[in-house]
């Protein structure tokens, strides 16, 4: 007990700084979610409500605290033991972040029953991190303990009538994942007639999915039927896992005592295993030619020769019709790398979602909700096939199709399309346009006049702030590091001299020759894990590593929707790679020719990684949306702040 | 490296010239000079003209101590006699056996005599005035001073011979080093390392090498071209890849510029940035380098000092930027910069072993080996041009 009161101490203002950082914020979490700036959380809360018809459900506190008895103690455990895999007794013991986040929820329970549950959930977890929390933590406390030893019982008691009352309302299943702020722990709970499809399609998709989700490669042909199992197997096979989304729903289906073995997060294809590599590749529409000289550290990634791909699919330009031509067309634009950047291809993907959702139109005797999913669950995996996905995109998807699953069933199936248009329109506006301005008013404030700021790459949230600190009049100078074999910076170098910046270009290799003059260092992210490991474009980790080695201060720029409960320690596990060939050859220097037909030597190999694993201890500061945080908060973000915006 | 080879052949090819010990050292201290201030990044150069020194002081002083009859001690060669006999007792006695040594193969003396004025008529005119001097003096002392001579020119060819098989020493024991299915990474081209793998390599070991390219110059892409010619399981990755990769790697084995007294090495540019990340996963990090690299100097600064800025055009086009490089001219100081070193400064930390040939040795055992390789005296003369940077 006393470690886990300890352990709450520090996460406090952590957790508050967020607001305390964001400039205008009120700290109107309560109310709104954190930042003024992001409005999406009351919108969310609202539209749901507004929407829903189950009367149950209409103010989703308000239902939440009549639920409570019942939802609340089958929801905690069962989120507990479902959606982190780390073990439940574990995370007490620890007492780390997740176990007084764990805390908070069991001690709700004990709350309930003294009849004091605040109605809004925010709230209370607003006045739990308060002082308030710690008077009723021994209560809190032990009743949480004894949550743990008999989870199973207390689920089962407590689901009978969960399903009993969720039976009534037709649109219960919307409901649950309408709530907003606790709707992770209670969307485990559907109808028993939802749940036995899901489990039947579930059941078949381990069958089918296990197989051919290993591709990366249109999984969601092999499910004609079931379209939940359509959007689980994408899903699995995405390398950016929904595996909340995923596991949600596994874990929601699931008796408790099977929930532990379910934890596992879908499991991302691996192109080592064979036979599921030949089932992927029947049901492809991009074919593309596997690479000859394979890195052997990375069988378990696609390695595909690059370049070959664009004419046949050229040629099947008219078989593709299950793929709107928007999508299509970004896909394309992946393919051949017009597109790059987390944000960019972010937003190039909503936007061919919109086209597609205008255009698209219901076929007759299926619901709008499962067919649009499959759709979308179409469009992704041939996107995939285009180019694995990044994590934002991932993120992204994950937030439409559960816009569209919470999309009430009475709904005409032109304002559903109306208001998933606007759904993609605020995303985009709030998560990545507002977030970045956002962003970019925080990182300004760290820069100061005489600085020299170190950038690597080209990440548009650090050119966006260094433009704004030079309107602001800021003295600084900035030194733009850059690698083989895209050289970004040179891009950003061009922009930054056009706008009369005093600029410093160097390669990668000689960081730590300029790494003396520097004061700060501004990085841009692919994602960032929940350990606070920085997913970023190859070479970051290096930066940032001499940067720690020189004391020099790294702050990572990143929008929160790219933030990703996954952990990862590595950088070879999860990956991308991309065409070998840019490697052999050096833009600008013909002398450099020495490989020019690598592939007739079997023993060479060429390796272009994309991206690479920034350890957290590197970072010093995250900049999100959400104000400045270090490291050791992302997974608190991941877990409130995502619950309450998107859900 | 091949360059700095020749420029040291050079600079001991002319030291048959000198007769007598303290105008041959004056003379080979001006060319000396000279060499190291032409390029005094390039260290090599500078510790080949103090082991030529070296090497007449001792001989010079192994030649003293035979005569222990002591009949025409110069005043010159006295002084330096005594202070390096109070200095290095031991080594003396190693210089006498190497004299010894030299002593029983006779015949290349006359070839090389002959050999050396033509090939030394090439360099610098500075060494002339020595010439001279020495000659005169060489006159008086002639049956010493052709002993002398003959010594120095053995030993120097020696030396010469060291410098020339410094690889294959090293690659001797690179079985010893490289177990079976070992993961290796380096960066860029070393000769020291291209033949220290090879030699695991015929020795039936099979590993894998990472190479990585070491922008800007590329010279990973010879490497791999050449490891793969002799059968090596290579991957090129980019040098931005190092740090995603190095959690693989059993072993970074490289190459270095120069290794100074303190057991820092000055290095190509991009290996801090490899040790670094070899030091947060704990991979060995090897130094192969041949005792003709190891500089007596104490670096500071080394980063700055003893670097050498390269054309920002390896790294930028110049036709593609010429627009952004005109911005400057407006406010008179230019809005671009472009950095371009050549070398990086790995400190004596971050480096686990250096192979040499004479052995592995730790950083901190440097200072120890240079005391073998050069006398003190020497250290401070060479200073001078070097303080001139």
């Amino acid at each position: 007990m006393e470690a886990r009161r300890t352990s709450r101490i520090p996460i406090d203002p952590k957790v508050r700084q967020v607001g305390f950082f964001a400039p205008g914020a009120l700290r109107d979490r309560s109310q709104s979610g954190p930042l003024g700036l992001s409005s999406s959380p009351p919108v969310s809360n609202i539209s749901p409500a507004g929407n829903s018809l189950s009367p149950v459900m209409i103010p989703p506190p308000r239902h939440a605290s009549d639920n409570f008895v019942l939802s609340r103690p089958l929801a905690v455990p069962v989120s507990a033991s479902t959606l982190r895999p780390p073990a439940v007794e574990d995370r007490m013991a620890v007492g780390s972040y997740d176990a007084s986040e764990l805390l908070l929820g069991t001690s709700a329970s004990s709350r309930i029953g003294d009849g004091e549950f605040s109605e809004d959930y925010s709230v209370f977890f607003r006045r739990s991190s308060s002082g308030k929390f710690a008077s009723s933590l021994p209560s809190g406390g032990f009743d949480s303990t004894a949550m743990k030893i008999n989870p199973p019982a207390v689920v089962r008691a407590a689901k009978k009538p969960a399903a009993v009352i969720e039976k009534s309302g037709g649109a219960v299943a919307e409901m649950q994942n309408e709530l907003p702020t606790s709707s992770k722990p209670l969307k485990e709970k559907t109808t028993k007639a939802e749940r036995r499809a899901l489990q039947e399609s579930q059941r078949a998709a381990k069958a089918a999915a296990k197989g051919p989700n290993s591709g990366g490669n249109k999984p969601a042909t092999a499910s004609g039927a079931a379209t939940p199992m359509k959007e689980k197997a994408s899903k699995a096979v995405k390398q950016v896992p929904s595996s909340v989304a995923a596991s949600d729903k596994k874990g929601g289906e699931r008796i408790p005592e099977k929930d532990k073995k379910k934890d596992v997060p879908p499991p991302r294809m691996q192109f080592d295993d064979k036979n599921r590599v030949e089932k992927a590749k029947r049901r492809a529409v991009v074919k593309p030619t596997e690479a000859r000289n394979r890195v052997e550290l990375f069988r378990h990634l696609p390695q595909y020769e690059h370049g070959t791909q664009l004419p046949k699919l050229e040629s099947k330009f008219f078989q593709l019709d299950p793929v709107h031509p928007a999508v299509q067309k970004v896909g394309f634009q992946y393919l051949e790398g017009d597109i790059v950047g987390g944000n960019a291809r972010c937003i190039a993907m909503l936007r061919a979602f919109q086209e597609a959702i205008k255009d698209y139109s219901m076929p007759p005797e299926k619901t709008l909700a499962r067919d649009l999913t499959a759709k979308i669950s179409s469009y992704v995996s041939f996107l995939i096939e285009c180019r694995p996905l990044s994590i934002s995109m991932g993120n992204s998807i994950r937030f439409l199709k559960n816009r569209i699953a919470k999309l009430p069933l009475t709904v005409s199936e032109s304002e559903a399309k109306d208001a998933l248009y606007s759904d993609i329109d605020r995303f985009i506006n709030e998560k990545i346009v507002l977030a970045d301005k956002v962003i970019v008013r925080h990182a300004a404030t760290k820069i100061r006049d005489g600085d020299v700021l170190l950038t690597y790459g080209f990440s548009c949230v650090v050119e966006m702030t260094m433009l704004y600190a030079h309107e602001l009049g800021r003295q600084f100078r900035v030194v733009v590091v850059d690698s083989r074999p895209k050289f970004e910076g040179q891009a950003l170098l061009r922009r930054l001299v056009a706008k009369g910046l005093s600029c410093s270009y160097t390669h990668i290799n000689a960081v730590s020759y300029i790494m003396h003059e520097v004061t700060r260092v501004f990085l841009g992210a692919a994602s960032i894990f929940s350990n606070g490991t920085v997913y970023s474009r190859v070479g970051t980790a290096c930066v940032a590593m001499v940067a720690h080695a020189y004391r020099v201060p790294v702050l990572i720029c990143c929008e929160a929707y790219k933030f990703h409960e996954r952990v990862q320690l590595d950088s070879i596990c999860s990956n991308e790679l991309g065409d070998p060939d840019v490697i052999s050859k050096v833009a600008g220097r013909a002398d450099v020719n020495y490989l020019d037909n690598w592939r007739d030597k079997e023993n060479l190999q060429l390796l272009n990684l994309i991206y690479d694993a920034t350890p957290s201890d590197y970072v010093s500061m995250i900049i999100t949306d959400y104000g400045m945080v270090p490291p050791t908060s992302v997974p608190v973000i991941v877990r409130e702040y995502r619950e309450h915006l998107w859900i | 490296m091949t360059a700095e080879l020749l420029r040291s052949v050079i600079s001991q090819q002319r030291v048959p010239y000198n007769n007598q010990a303290g105008a041959l050292i004056d003379a080979i201290k001006a060319v000396g000079e000279q060499l190291i201030a032409a390029n005094p990044v390039e260290l090599a150069v500078g510790n080949i003209v103090r082991r030529v020194l070296h090497i007449i002081r001792e001989e010079d002083l192994s030649l003293a101590t035979a005569a222990v009859a002591g009949l025409n001690l110069s005043a010159v060669s006295d002084d330096e006699d005594d202070g390096e006999r109070e200095d290095h007792p031991v080594l003396s006695a190693a210089a006498v056996a190497a004299a010894a040594r030299s002593t029983l193969r006779p015949p290349s003396l006359q070839t090389l005599l002959e050999d050396m004025p033509d090939s030394a008529a090439v360099p610098q005119s500075s060494s002339s005035g020595g010439d001279s001097e020495g000659k005169s003096k060489s006159a008086d002392k002639s049956s010493r001073s052709r002993k002398l001579k003959h010594d120095i020119i053995e030993a120097v060819n020696e030396l010469i011979q060291d410098i020339a098989t410094c690889h294959e020493q090293i690659s001797e024991q690179a079985v010893e080093h490289i177990h079976q299915n070992e993961v290796i990474l380096t960066l860029g081209r070393s000769r020291t390392v291209m033949e220290f793998l090879c030699a695991a390599k015929e020795k039936k070991r099979s590993f894998r090498v990472f190479v990585a390219e070491g922008a800007p110059r590329y010279q990973g892409h010879v490497l791999a071209k050449e490891l793969v010619a002799r059968g090596l399981q290579t991957t090129l990755i980019t040098d931005s890849a190092v740090f995603a990769m190095i959690s693989r790697v059993n072993m970074v084995i490289v190459g270095a510029h120069a290794v100074m007294a303190n057991g820092g090495v000055i290095a190509p540019v991009g290996l801090n940035m490899v040790a670094l990340a070899a030091q947060r996963h704990a991979v060995p990090f090897v130094v192969l380098a041949g005792t003709h690299k190891l500089c007596p100097l104490y670096p500071h600064n080394p980063e700055v000092l003893l670097n050498e800025l390269k054309s920002p055009s390896e790294l930028l086009d110049f036709g593609e930027f010429s627009d952004c490089m005109d911005f400057g001219s407006g406010n008179g100081s230019p809005l671009l910069h472009v950095v371009n070193p050549a070398f990086d400064y790995v400190p004596p930390k971050l480096v686990s072993l250096f192979i040499t040939d004479t052995g592995g040795h730790n950083p901190s055992y440097m200072y120890r080996l240079i005391a073998d390789y050069y006398s003190a005296d020497d250290l401070v003369v060479q200073r001078r041009p070097a303080s001139g940077n």
